[in-house]
């Protein structure tokens, strides 16, 4: 029973883990929320749907997708985010010009798919389940998971072993520094809106996966929850974010199985809330990038 | 048209862009101390609530539903004053975030409350001259304040909290202060919204609200004390403005909000004051 | 008003290092007091132990009768002490006028324009407009407004650290004269600098710090023939202004 409800929270803090990514690799380099991210999320689910929809196998839906997140994130830097650095705007301009790309974003959606919630398969997925000693999940989930970790250690590689890695965690240990370092600091943020934008289009499409289902709305729970992810596990830490997103993963299932799923976003957020009070860097409290 | 005709046929409008300004002062109040506490929707909805139970269940009058929920939204405040007293920035903000969702759950939940169906057939008995006689109201005392020494004090801790303690500035009373005092305005606004519009849903006061409140108050100017009211006014009226764009409407707003933010990031306020002074 | 302040055997510990050790002077009113060493000192943790912005490990510390010690930093402003910080922080965005009613804050936190204007003359910049963005000022003229600043509190005592960075030697020579007519008004001054120029004309005691302990005491005369002195500070760095 214990072993199947972590399971489930697997399943579920992989995805959060993944989108909360996104948070911190924004916050770590820049120091702000890119409140836009959920509407990457929405859309890049949108777009793997709709390709799908066109015959493109999943696999490769899901690349093309995902790649057009990452687009749409060095697009998002470029218009709402990168014109205010220069002019020294502030942390509370750029949240608000992240709003003003959401609104955009979701209006571009609603225009091009309307409002109707889509299925990713019409007729439900393949959901046979598999039966692995006391657990049970289905090839769907074990997908989902699967991808979810290969991306994760993706991101870690590439943070810990490339050029580029070290150049984003350059700049966001400090910024001036990297730059005297010879750090081509625009770059380097538009790489970071790359990643940290595929990675939220990525947990869109695997969300919509799971509930085999895509809507204009399913941003704005995520988009809070993923705050409570990155402020558990320590705002610019990425192994924190891991291990955040699995422990909302947890307390959500739990709150479910023991049947208050009722109360269960006020669980959520109530940790959260202990965490900021009690220990506002988080349980990897650190404010400069780390990788996993 | 007449203003007759006029009034009729946009009286939800006024009495939306009314409370809209009393949430932005609410908000504004906090961002002049430097604080990003982003719970006044929150705090409207505790007020909300409060007024339409008492109203509803109690049998209140209206002046005191409306004290009533004043005070518990204040009281709300300083009660979340105190764990958030040592965060700063964007984890004041999350925090605050966080203890509005706490709040929309519970309002989901209780019976009282009418769950996720909310509360109906609130008494209607707040008009128009009603919501801007508050309005007034408040921006006077708020213009008074503004010539008192803890109008200074404000300035200071938003400017650099340390200096202002260097020089004698009890920053913790001032955040204090600010936030209750927000919350305060923030509970007339939601008291006046349930008896203005007689129906009440947890989604209302929920985070896109306090995202709303937070745009207005970026966009008129958060330096200036009108800058809240400006831009509620302007992107409440927006809205009317662009409809004959049907479809388009909701990518203009959203253009016009970056288009704003990008060329005035100081906000619309700011445009006045460069031509003044 | 005037008040001796008195550091009696002062500990600060961060983490497991004293970054102040068994520190111990007094500032008279009307004296002005040097605190000298290298970089890393603790000559401005001093400060901030004093002002409430570290907390003691040991030790107590006195304006007058008065514990100040434990207190919260504007509580210890209130009680009579101002400063002044070694890179500025002035209200940046805020113009003249207004920073020189925080500095008043204690007492009335208006500032009219005659007491402005007195102000800036004790500081030694008469000429200032009231109105300017105090962040668009010259450098030399911020760190004096800040000295004004100090002074709009009318404290008991006055601390500086190090006001002369930056400054060329005219300027530092005004500089002198400044704090010894501040001094002459009756405030005690502490003031923490590198320039021994400036010490030497400035101040009637010093006290020299070097991890955290204090390595010699006397008057500036004294101190600069101080063999452990010249040693571990005087030596390496000679006269220099910052």
């Amino acid at each position: 029973m214990i072993a199947q409800q972590l399971l489930n929270a697997l399943f579920l803090g992989a995805v959060y883990a993944l989108f909360a990514l996104g948070y911190t690799l924004i916050f770590g380099v820049l120091d702000i929320l890119n409140l836009a991210h959920a509407a990457v999320y929405m859309i890049a689910a949108f777009a793997g749907y709709s390709l799908v929809a066109d015959g493109l196998p999943l696999p490769l839906a899901a690349v093309l997708a995902i790649v057009m997140a990452g687009v749409i994130g060095i697009l998002l830097d470029r218009v709402a985010f990168a014109p205010l650095r220069q002019r020294n705007a502030g942390t509370l301009v750029p949240l608000i010009s992240s709003i003003g790309v959401a609104i955009v974003i979701g209006a571009i959606a609603r225009g091009i798919y309307g409002i109707d919630e889509r299925h990713f398969v019409e007729g439900g997925l393949d959901a046979t389940p598999i039966h692995l000693g006391p657990v049970t999940f289905t090839s769907v989930e074990a997908l989902i998971l699967g991808t979810a970790i290969g991306l994760m250690l993706a991101l870690s590689y590439v943070l810990r072993a490339t050029t580029l890695g070290r150049n984003i965690r350059a700049v966001a240990q400090d910024r001036i520094a990297a730059a005297l370092l010879g750090v081509d600091i625009e770059r380097t943020i538009a790489a970071t809106f790359f990643i940290s934008s595929a990675l939220g289009g990525a947990a869109g499409i695997l969300t919509g996966l799971e509930y085999n289902a895509v809507s204009l709305d399913m941003g704005a729970q995520i988009e809070l929850k993923g705050l409570a992810v990155i402020v558990l596990g320590g705002m610019g830490s990425i192994t924190g974010a891991v291990i955040g997103g699995f422990a909302i993963g947890i307390v959500e299932t739990l709150a479910v199985a023991y049947g208050l799923s009722a109360w269960r976003d006020a669980l959520t957020f109530g940790v959260m809330f202990v965490i900021l009070v009690a220990r506002p860097a988080g349980i990897f409290g650190a404010r400069a990038l780390r990788s996993a | 048209m007449n203003l007759g005709t006029f009034y009729a046929q946009h009286s939800r409008l006024i009495d939306e862009i009314g409370i809209n300004a009393l949430l932005a002062l609410s908000l504004s109040v906090s961002l002049q101390a430097g604080q990003l506490a982003l719970a006044q929707a929150a705090f409207a909805g505790i007020a909300a609530y409060v007024s339409a139970i008492a109203s509803m269940q109690f049998g209140v009058p209206l002046p005191a539903s409306i004290a009533v929920a004043i005070l518990a939204s204040a009281l709300a405040a300083a009660a979340l004053a105190y764990p958030v007293r040592r965060l700063r920035g964007i984890f004041l903000a999350i925090a605050t975030i966080g203890f509005g969702e706490i709040l929309r759950v519970v309002l989901n939940n209780l019976d009282v409350t009418g769950g996720a169906e909310g509360l109906s057939g609130i008494p209607n008995d707040v008009t128009t001259p009603i919501i801007y006689g508050a309005l007034v109201l408040v921006a006077i005392v708020l213009a008074i304040v503004a010539r008192t020494k803890f109008a200074l004090a404000v300035a200071l801790t938003r400017e650099d909290e340390n200096a202002a303690r260097g020089v004698g500035v009890d920053v913790g009373s001032v955040r204090f202060a600010s936030l209750v005092l927000g919350g305060a305005i923030a509970g007339l606004a939601g008291a006046l919204y349930a008896h203005a519009f007689y129906f009440l849903a947890p989604t209302d006061f929920g985070f896109p609200r306090m995202e709303q409140i937070l745009v207005w108050c970026v966009i008129g100017g958060v330096t200036s004390p009108i800058g809240g009211v400006l831009g509620a006014v302007f992107l409440s009226v927006l809205p009317e403005v662009i409809r004959p764009l049907a479809d388009f409407r909701e990518i203009t707003n959203g253009l016009i909000l970056l288009g704003v933010i990008l060329f005035v990031p100081n906000g619309l306020s700011t445009l006045w004051a460069k031509r003044g002074s | 008003m005037a008040a001796e302040l008195r550091l009696a055997g002062i500990g600060v510990r961060y983490g497991g290092v004293h970054a102040l050790d068994d520190v111990s002077l007094a500032v008279r009113p009307g004296a002005v007091f040097g605190l000298i060493g290298p970089n890393g000192a603790g000559k401005t943790t001093l400060i901030n132990a004093t002002t409430g912005f570290a907390k003691l490990a040991a030790g107590t510390i006195h304006l007058g009768d008065r514990r100040i010690d434990g207190l919260p930093p504007h509580r210890i402003a209130r009680a009579g002490i101002a400063r002044t910080y070694q890179n500025i922080r002035l209200f940046g965005k805020l113009d003249v006028r207004t920073n020189l009613a925080a500095g008043a804050f204690t007492h009335a936190g208006r500032m009219s324009d005659d007491d402005a204007r007195a102000l800036l003359q004790r500081a030694g910049v008469p000429e200032l407009a009231l109105d300017a963005t105090s962040a668009t000022l010259p450098y030399g003229d911020q760190r004096r407004l800040e000295i004004a600043r100090a002074l709009a509190a009318q404290p008991s005592t006055l601390m500086l650290d190090e006001p002369a960075a930056g400054m060329n030697p005219a300027e530092t020579a005004r500089l002198v004269e400044t704090i010894r007519a501040i001094a002459a008004a009756g405030i005690g001054v502490l003031l923490i600098e590198h320039d021994m120029s400036l010490v030497r004309a400035a101040c009637d005691d010093v006290v020299v710090l070097n991890f955290g302990a204090v390595l010699a005491r006397g008057t500036p005369a004294e101190i600069v023939q101080d063999p452990a002195v010249i040693d571990a500070y005087l030596g390496s760095s000679a006269e220099h202004a910052s």
